[in-house]
């Protein structure tokens, strides 16, 4: 395919992640024009609540959400030719593709839709024959390896590029559902199949990852959570959520539909850009690796940031594997002690639970103690609190291995009402629920076991 | 009374009428995006805003600070290593994935030139 010049793509972030603003990707299709809706739900321990799902409900196991979107906006996608790329599929994009291809086949569009299925990022089953041929797996963060926690691991995805993507909509998939596909991958595919880029053409390669960070979070870039001017940023009630623009030259406009609230300034840009930051030469995507200190910003109108001057390098022989395991158990209570003393009467209030835990020989990881109001986000930062400070919460946090101390600790926190410091209240919504902790293990392996077993299927409703 | 000490060349402003910031997580470490308002104040956060600075200032609560910088976006990327009890789902902090990390950084207060800490009073 031989673009135009000055021709753009237009790539639309629809989610920011499993749980965002469910109007987005609507409005994103019917707001103006755009070429493809980009839904990122993946975040590092959702695959395994997935995996759970799964393990329940055989035909479960991806983002739910997706199939209900898909039913309001199929008709507007194949009407207007937008097509989707989605890492909805979670840990069964089988089944959340049979799902979309059932919607489609009940709506009685006006053409057959096409549904891109990528698979093979997820290695669970593969976990032993590989550890014996002598990938360790280790964790990235403490090089402790796998077998460590091996009898626990609940869910083991590798990182998928854009290959995959790029391959789903050369084969005219409408919709390309996936796995653990990076979410910059989920934008970059797009562009670089319209442009025809190579995929060794590493400039343009992190021209289009860093597109793909700039939206992966939604309106995190157009004036959602911005700190800079804060008070000024109208019509958040109706955020536009942002939009690539992307020319053959691998520069692109970030932008967002006209009529929406929100801004997209460098501002807005910039926070969102050093976000979840590391080495900012060094970011390091199954694609390639971006440089994130070449990157140039303009105002180029209003509500466009203009984004160029990126260079990148060759991707490495690694891809990441994002691993989740059974960790243990945990539990968070809260009680609110009301002025006057408020803060000191919360203080007491911990001393008396620590004693009692302590007496009752229940043994934790770990007891964190909070004063909601005076040091939870801040820490000693935030210095001594008001003597007047009307109320204090008291938040207290245990963690186990075992579930029977934190089962205990949550039923310490209500008799502390009537045997504890005075003016306490706020217990309304009882006894705290013990949760299952599920922890995350990253880890890096050879990309030549993984991108064999990476099959890209196109299935028609 | 009159004055006989030289005045000094420079007042001590706290970073949030200097920069904005953003943060998240990567495990058990926190990351700090420090922007300058306005990219004249850049060489001063980048002169100032040190990676020893930021540890003493987080001391008791980070085991220790690397510091990049990003002159281009007219900022600094700090990562705050074992900030975060543990981290993603473990950690039992209110702030578990260190999003509001940033705004404890811009409580820290660096020496700037007098006449800009005056206009920054004003403004």
């Amino acid at each position: 395919m031989t673009p135009a010049a000055g021709r753009t793509v237009r790539v639309a972030a629809g989610q920011g992640f499993w749980g965002d603003w469910l109007e987005a990707p609507v409005r994103q299709v019917r707001g103006g024009p755009i070429d493809y809706l980009m839904m990122d739900y993946l975040a590092e321990v959702t695959m395994s609540i997935m995996q759970k799902q799964k393990s329940r409900d055989p035909a479960a196991g991806y983002a739910r959400d997706f199939v209900p979107l898909m039913e309001r906006i199929l008709p507007d996608l194949i009407e207007r030719g937008v097509r989707v790329t989605t890492n909805a599929g979670g840990v069964n994009p089988r089944g959340c593709a049979e799902a979309v291809l059932a919607v489609a086949r009940k709506l009685g569009l006006p053409r057959r839709v096409r549904v891109g299925l990528v698979s093979g990022d997820d290695i669970l089953g593969r976990l032993d024959e590989l550890m014996a041929r002598g990938h360790d797996l280790s964790d990235m963060e403490t090089g402790r390896p796998l077998s460590d926690i091996r009898d626990r691991v609940l869910s083991a995805n590798a990182y998928l590029g854009m290959g995959p993507i790029v391959e789903a909509l050369r084969g005219r998939a409408d919709v390309v559902v996936t796995g653990r596909v990076t979410d910059t991958g989920l934008t970059l595919g797009p562009i670089v199949h319209e442009f025809g880029w190579s995929a060794d053409d590493w400039d343009k390669v992190a021209a289009g990852t860093v597109a793909g960070h700039i939206i992966e979070c939604g309106a995190q870039a157009s004036g959602g959570n911005l700190l800079k001017g804060w008070r000024s940023v109208k019509g958040l009630a109706d955020p536009g959520f942002p939009i690539v623009e992307a020319s053959a030259d691998g520069t692109f406009v970030v932008t967002k539909h006209a009529g929406t609230g929100g801004v997209v300034s460098v501002a807005s840009v910039t926070e969102q850009l050093v976000y979840e930051m590391g080495d900012p030469r060094d970011y390091i995507t199954p694609d390639g690796v971006a440089d994130f200190t070449t990157i140039r910003l303009r105002q180029a109108g209003r509500n466009r940031v203009r984004v160029s001057g990126i260079h990148g390098g060759p991707r490495t022989p690694m891809l990441k594997v994002s691993i989740a395991y059974f960790w243990g158990y945990k539990a968070v209570g809260t009680l609110v002690y009301a002025w006057p003393e408020a803060y000191d009467k919360a203080r007491a209030a911990d001393a008396v639970l620590r004693h009692r835990l302590s007496d009752l020989g229940l043994e934790f990881d770990q007891i964190l103690t909070e004063f909601v109001g005076v040091d939870a986000t801040h820490g000693r930062l935030s210095g001594p609190p008001d003597p007047d400070i009307p109320e204090v919460q008291l938040r207290v946090g245990v963690r186990a291995h075992e579930r029977a101390p934190v089962e205990r600790f949550t039923r310490e926190i209500a008799p502390l009402v009537l045997t504890g410091p005075p003016s306490v209240t706020g217990f309304a919504g009882g006894r705290p629920a013990v949760e299952e902790v599920v922890a995350y293990w990253p880890a890096l392996i050879d990309r030549r076991e993984i991108e064999p077993h990476v099959r890209v299927e196109i299935l028609e409703a | 009374m009159p004055r006989t000490t030289k005045r000094p060349a420079t007042r001590m402003v706290q970073l949030r009428y200097l920069a904005h910031a953003r943060s998240g997580d990567k495990g058990n470490t926190a990351n700090v995006g420090l922007i300058a308002l306005e990219p004249e104040y850049y060489p001063i956060l980048e002169r100032e805003v040190t990676a020893p600075r930021v540890a003493r200032h987080f001391r008791g609560m980070v085991s220790g600070v690397e510091r990049f910088e990003l002159p281009n976006l007219a900022a600094l990327n700090f990562l705050l290593h074992d900030a975060l009890d543990g981290g993603g789902t473990i950690s039992l902090k209110t702030d578990a994935q260190g999003k509001v990390y940033s705004t404890a950084l811009l409580r820290m207060a660096i020496p700037v030139p007098t006449a800009l800490a005056r206009r920054l009073a004003r403004a």
